[in-house]
C-alpha cells in the first residue's frame, strides 16, 4: 500500500479527478471515511446529534459538488443505492451543497434529490432521516410529504426544532396530525416532547385539543396522568 | 493463542458457530466472496451479498468480539455466465473501495475456460489498481494444472507475489509454490482436502514462512474450529508457540494488513448494538 496523503490533499485530488471523469467517484466515495475521519465537523458539537454534519459527510458532499449538476444527477442514485449508512448520509448532505441559499436545487437535480430524500424518510434510521431534512430536502418536499416526515421524526425521537424552516411550513393538516399523535400517545399512557405544541398551536384544531383535555379526567389514572403531563408542556397563550 | 481464520464463509454459519469460535480463541476472520451453492441470476443478488459482507456480517461477528473482514470478487464458477459476469465486474470497484475489504477474491479457476481467464485477468488488474492483495482459489478438479495456470497469469500481468495468496493447497501444489514468494493457504476440512494431521506434516516439511491455514467453513460439511485444531495438532507435534502464532496470526495479519484496512482492536462487543435498526436478538427487532 502506498503512503496515505493527508485528508485535505486527498480530497482536493479526488475532487479534481471526479470533475474530469465523474465515474471515478464510484471507488472514491466509499473510501472517504477512512481517508478523512468520522467525527463531527464542529469539534464542540454533540457526536450523537443526527443533524450534526460529520467530517466525512462534508467531504462526501464536496466530492459530489465537484461533479457539477449533470454529473451529480448521473452519479448520485448509484452512490446512494450502493452506499452504507455513512455514504447514504453523505449523498443526502450533498444536496445542501448543490442547492442555492434558500435550499432550492437546480431543475436537473430535483427528481434525483427527491428520490433520495423519499428513500431516507422511509427508513427508521435517525441519521438518515435527519440528513434528508436539510434545507434542500425540506424545500423538495410538498406539504403532505413534509407533514409525514415531521410525524416520522416525533415517532423516532428526532428533535423537530432542528428541521430548517419548519415554522414557515406549518399547515392546518400538520397541526391536526400532531394533535392526533398527542392524543394517541396520551391514550397509551406515554409521554410526548414539548416541541409538538408549537406545531399544534400554529393552526389549533379545537376539537382535537378538547379531546386531549378530556383525557385528563379519564378513569384510567395512567391515561389521565399522561394527558396532564402532555398539557403541562403547552406554553400558555 | 490469538487465532485468525483467514477464510471462512460466516454468512452460511450460525451464532452458535460464532460463540464456539470466540471460545476457541478466534479473534479475527476474513470472509471471501464466493458462490452460494447455486447460481445467482441477476447482478442485484451479488450486490446484496457484497453489501451484507461489509454490513450485517461484520456486525454479527462484532457481537462475539470477532473482527470481521472480507474479500470481494466475482468467483470463477459464476464467471462462466458471461453476460452476468460483465455486470458484476462493472459494480466491483464500488465494493472494493469499502472499509474492511482486505483483498480481491476469491478469483482463479474452476473449469479453466476462456471466460474464467477473462474474469481472472480483469480482477488481477482491479487488485493492482486498488492496491489490494489477491486471493486465488485453486480448482477442485485438475488442481495442479490450475495452480500452474494461475501463476502464469499472475506473472504475465506482473502482479507481485508478496501480494498474492494461493488457497486450497495440498502436498503437491505446495511444491510448485514454495519458491515463488506467494503466500500459501490450506483449507482444513473434516473429510476431503487436507486435515490437521496432514497439515502438520506439510508444515514440518516446508516450514511456517508464508503459510496460512483456514477452515473455509461454509454451507457444506465443514468445521469452523479447524484452525484451532491445527493449533492443537502443531503443539502436540512439538512446534513452538512462536511458530504456531506465525501460522495462525502473524502471517494472515501480515498479508491482509497490506490492504491497510484490517481493524483488529475493535474492543468488547456491545450487546445492545443495532445494525440499521436490527439486532441479532430474536423476538426484538
Amino acid at each position: 500500500m502506498s503512503a496515505q496523503p493527508d485528508p485535505d490533499t486527498w480530497l482536493d485530488q479526488a475532487r479534481t479527478t471526479v470533475a474530469a471523469d465523474p465515474a471515478t467517484i464510484r471507488a472514491r466515495f466509499p473510501a472517504v471515511s477512512r481517508r478523512v475521519g468520522r467525527g463531527p465537523l464542529d469539534p464542540d458539537a454533540d457526536p450523537d446529534d443526527p443533524f450534526e454534519v460529520t467530517v466525512d459527510d462534508h467531504a462526501r458532499a464536496r466530492l459530489v459538488q465537484a461533479l457539477g449538476v449533470e454529473g451529480a444527477a448521473a452519479e448520485l442514485p448509484g452512490l446512494y443505492q450502493h452506499g452504507d449508512t455513512r455514504e447514504k448520509r453523505g449523498a443526502l448532505r450533498s444536496l445542501d451543497h448543490l442547492a442555492t441559499d434558500d435550499g432550492a436545487l437546480p431543475e436537473g437535480l430535483r427528481d434525483v434529490g427527491r428520490a433520495l430524500v423519499d428513500d431516507a424518510l422511509r427508513t427508521n434510521d435517525t441519521r438518515l432521516v435527519a440528513a434528508a431534512l436539510g434545507p434542500a430536502g425540506v424545500a423538495l418536499l410538498d406539504d403532505d410529504a413534509l407533514a409525514q416526515a415531521v410525524l416520522k421524526c416525533v415517532f423516532v425521537g428526532i428533535d423537530i426544532d432542528r428541521i430548517p424552516g419548519l415554522p414557515g411550513r406549518l399547515t392546518p393538516d400538520l397541526s391536526r396530525m400532531m394533535a392526533d399523535f398527542v392524543h394517541e400517545r396520551v391514550a397509551a399512557g406515554r409521554t410526548v416532547p414539548a416541541q409538538v405544541w408549537p406545531v399544534i398551536d400554529a393552526h389549533p384544531p379545537a376539537e382535537r385539543i378538547a379531546a386531549i383535555q378530556a383525557e385528563a379526567a379519564h378513569p384510567d389514572p395512567v391515561r389521565a396522568e399522561a394527558a396532564r403531563a402532555a398539557l403541562a408542556l403547552r406554553p400558555t397563550p | 493463542m490469538r487465532i485468525f481464520d483467514p477464510h471462512i464463509h460466516m454468512t452460511s454459519r450460525t451464532t452458535d458457530d460464532y460463540e464456539a469460535m470466540a471460545a476457541a480463541g478466534v479473534e479475527a476472520i476474513v470472509e471471501p466472496a464466493f458462490w452460494l451453492g447455486q447460481p445467482r441470476t441477476t447482478v442485484g443478488s451479488f450486490v446484496d451479498y457484497f453489501a451484507s459482507l461489509v454490513g450485517w456480517e461484520p456486525f454479527r461477528a462484532a457481537q462475539f468480539g470477532i473482527a470481521h473482514h472480507c474479500t470481494i470478487a466475482l468467483n470463477p464458477k459464476e464467471a462462466n455466465d458471461t453476460g452476468l459476469a460483465r455486470e458484476v465486474l462493472e459494480v466491483l470497484p464500488r465494493y472494493l473501495a469499502k472499509d474492511r475489504v482486505v483483498a480481491v477474491g476469491e478469483v482463479g479457476y474452476d473449469s479453466m475456460t476462456p471466460a474464467e481467464d477473462e474474469a481472472f485477468a480483469a480482477q488481477v488488474a482491479l487488485a493492482a489498481e486498488h492496491e489490494l492483495p489477491l486471493m486465488v482459489h485453486t480448482p477442485h478438479r485438475d488442481k495442479l494444472q490450475g495452480t500452474r495456470r494461475s501463476l502464469d497469469l499472475l506473472r504475465d500481468q506482473g502482479f507481485p507475489a508478496d501480494m498474492t495468496i494461493i488457497d486450497h493447497n495440498n502436498e503437491l501444489t505446495v511444491e510448485e509454490l514454495v519458491d515463488t514468494g506467494v503466500w500459501m493457504a490450506f483449507s482444513i476440512y473434516p473429510d476431503t482436502k487436507v486435515d490437521e494431521h496432514r497439515m502438520v506434516k506439510i508444515l514440518q516439511r516446508f516450514g511456517t514462512e508464508r503459510m496460512l491455514v483456514n477452515s473455509a467453513a461454509d454451507w457444506g460439511r465443514s468445521d469452523p474450529l479447524k484452525v484451532r485444531k491445527v493449533v492443537d495438532a502443531m503443539q502436540a507435534a512439538g512446534f513452538t508457540d512462536a511458530q504456531v502464532q506465525q501460522v495462525v496470526w502473524d502471517n494472515p495479519v501480515a498479508v491482509y494488513g497490506r490492504s491497510g484496512r484490517l481493524e483488529l482492536d475493535q474492543g468488547a462487543a456491545d450487546p445492545d448494538a443495532l445494525f440499521e435498526g436490527s439486532s441479532i436478538k430474536r423476538g426484538g427487532s
